[in-house]
């Protein structure tokens, strides 16, 4: 089996963001950037599907400007066994490469490539759309298995655990399919130093959106992006017995 | 201009997202239709007829629709999108699920998770975890869009009497099928339509310790959610989690136990009006969004407060 990882390099998940004051977009100038964590977890999988001798390659890919050959090694270090890169300057977050474009970027490379599983994250967290495998499944008419927490593959189909707002539900889906990751599925390593001094040999190709047939011209106009009204917290109360007068007094809540 | 609305019901009643959704749809054009995909569901149809402020119910009624399969409710949501100008969902994870789908199928770039209608191209949407609010501006003929509920106050669930009618569905895909549900009880308000909510985090050392903060729900008549720590930890199931990533929630009151207040959480919950926090770390974060922070030990804070309350 050959299982395709999309991943995508995104503001880290520690850092606190700065909203550009010509309101344009985010400040993303010398901010750090990692792989998008969803993303962490559906490398992971695809890596121990392949320990576990269910899997024989895994591809992983990527769109974004060069730097983004950073999160294809890591991925590589992890467990894939080459990479591509799909060459861009466009925005990754807002107001560029959008996820219906995603999606059909890799739609064209699928069908080059030909996996018979794609895992990927299920939201990336700079523009939190939570759209790009659900699109990617229906441009190529295969099953879907959103928010995982478990998957399973048995007898030629995969059986997917998935996080929804009543609890679980577990879905039988036939293969090819494609996977998006929720927290729970797994807990990704860490990469060692020699997995990460080899994956800096394994391959990488580098391809322009133009070999795909595929635009970035953006769907959706950015007009502003401003930060949230802000919350004036900070209030602190001394007592049980202070605290519930304020609310029933003050906030009127109770 | 008409607009669809994809209803939120578990087969047997309609959930009350339906009606945000409702909401946000009249801010685009009053002419609003919603439509019911499922298997035996007469009842939700019956209750969606008495929506005020919509001029159409339609239903599919089939099994193939009978779990919300996203490969059977997408095609069927296509075969109606021809006469509608935007298509909405709650952003639930059926809302999530499908809409993509739809929006693929129809090559049209979704918007997500909508806190605010500018008028019927120009959309607020949250990004960076509701850090940021962009405002965008669809240059597609059909808009999909999926709606977060607690930005847009409910329809009148009852007084209206919208047309009905039914349309075939387009029958099983043979891509998926449902193998099993374990869906947690609870007596409890949903979580995301409750006026209070009481959550613990990491801070409640076990999922046993729940207990305390069941105890204060019950007598709040709130619901019970949790942080990613919480749920990670294994303390109570994964659709307790309120966050970025979880169930975003904007009660009238929001007490936080035990929860430090990472981004990802506070994501989830800053819409709410009052916050209370109770920590034993006078610096955790939460303190920052509180109203209303307490500091000390929760399992001396909880009982008492519950006691007084």
């Amino acid at each position: 089996m050959k299982i395709l990882v999309p991943v995508k390099r995104a503001v880290d998940y520690n850092v606190k963001i700065r909203v550009k004051p010509d309101q344009s977009g985010i400040d993303l100038a010398n901010v750090k950037m990692s792989m998008n964590p969803f993303d962490e977890i559906a490398i992971e999988e695809a890596t121990r599907l392949k320990e576990a001798g269910k899997a024989a390659e895994i591809v992983v890919v990527t769109i974004g400007s060069d730097k983004a050959q950073d999160v294809l090694r890591t991925a590589m270090a992890i467990g894939a066994d080459r990479g591509i890169l799909v060459q861009t300057d466009a925005p990754t977050d807002l107001g560029g490469v959008e996820p219906l474009a995603v999606a059909k970027t890799l739609k064209a490379l699928i069908d080059q490539e030909k996996p018979d599983l794609v895992i990927m994250g299920k939201q990336s967290i700079d523009d939190d759309s939570n759209q790009t495998g659900q699109m990617l499944s229906a441009l190529l008419g295969w099953p879907q298995g959103t928010f995982a927490s478990k998957i399973e593959l048995t007898g030629g189909k995969i059986n997917v655990t998935r996080e929804v707002d009543g609890g679980l539900e577990t879905l039988s889906l036939s293969l090819p399919a494609v996977i998006t990751t929720d927290l729970r599925l797994n807990e990704p390593r860490y990469a060692s130093l020699p997995n990460i001094m080899k994956a800096k040999k394994k391959d990488l190709a580098i391809m322009k959106p133009e070999d795909l047939g595929v635009s970035y011209t953006p769907r959706l106009k950015i007009l502003k992006v401003e930060e949230p009204p802000k919350r004036t917290g900070g209030g602190k109360v001394a007592s049980v017995d202070e605290l519930i007068d304020k609310l029933k007094n003050e906030a009127k809540v109770i | 201009m008409t607009v669809l609305v994809i209803a939120e019901h578990d087969q047997k009643t309609l959930k009350p997202a339906t009606l945000n959704t409702i909401t946000a749809a009249r801010k685009i054009d009053s002419d609003v239709h919603v439509l019911i995909l499922g298997h035996g569901v007469s009842a939700v149809t019956a209750e969606a007829a008495q929506i005020h402020g919509i001029m159409k119910v339609i239903t599919a009624d089939d099994p193939s629709l009978a779990y919300g399969l996203a490969e059977n409710a997408a095609p069927a949501i296509v075969s109606l999108a021809g006469t509608y100008s935007h298509l909405l969902a709650p952003a639930t994870t059926f809302g999530k699920n499908v809409m993509p789908r739809v929006s693929a199928l129809l090559d049209t770039q979704q918007i997500s998770d909508i806190v605010s209608v500018i008028d019927a191209n120009t959309f607020v949407r949250p990004v960076y975890a509701g850090n940021a609010l962009a405002t965008v501006q669809s240059s597609d003929a059909k808009k999909v869009i999926t709606v977060r509920t607690t930005a847009f106050d409910p329809v009148n669930a009852q007084g209206g009497q919208p047309a009905c009618e039914t349309i075939a569905a387009k029958g099983d895909s043979g891509l998926s099928a449902f193998v099993s549900a374990e869906v947690s009880k609870s007596d409890r308000p949903e979580l995301t339509a409750a006026k209070i909510v009481v959550s613990g985090g990491r801070g409640m050392g076990s999922g046993e310790n729940f207990k305390i903060i069941e105890a204060l729900a019950d007598k709040l008549g709130a619901a019970v959610g949790a942080s990613r720590a919480a749920v990670d930890a294994g303390f109570v199931p994964n659709d307790y989690q309120v966050g970025q990533t979880g169930k975003v929630v904007a009660p009238q009151l929001y007490i936080a136990v035990g929860i430090s207040g990472a981004i990802q959480h506070l994501a989830g919950m800053k819409g709410s009006k009052i916050i209370v926090a109770i920590n034993k770390d006078p610096e955790a974060p939460i303190f920052q969004v509180a109203d209303y922070g307490l500091v000390g030990d929760l399992f001396q804070i909880l009982p008492e407060l519950t006691g007084k309350i």
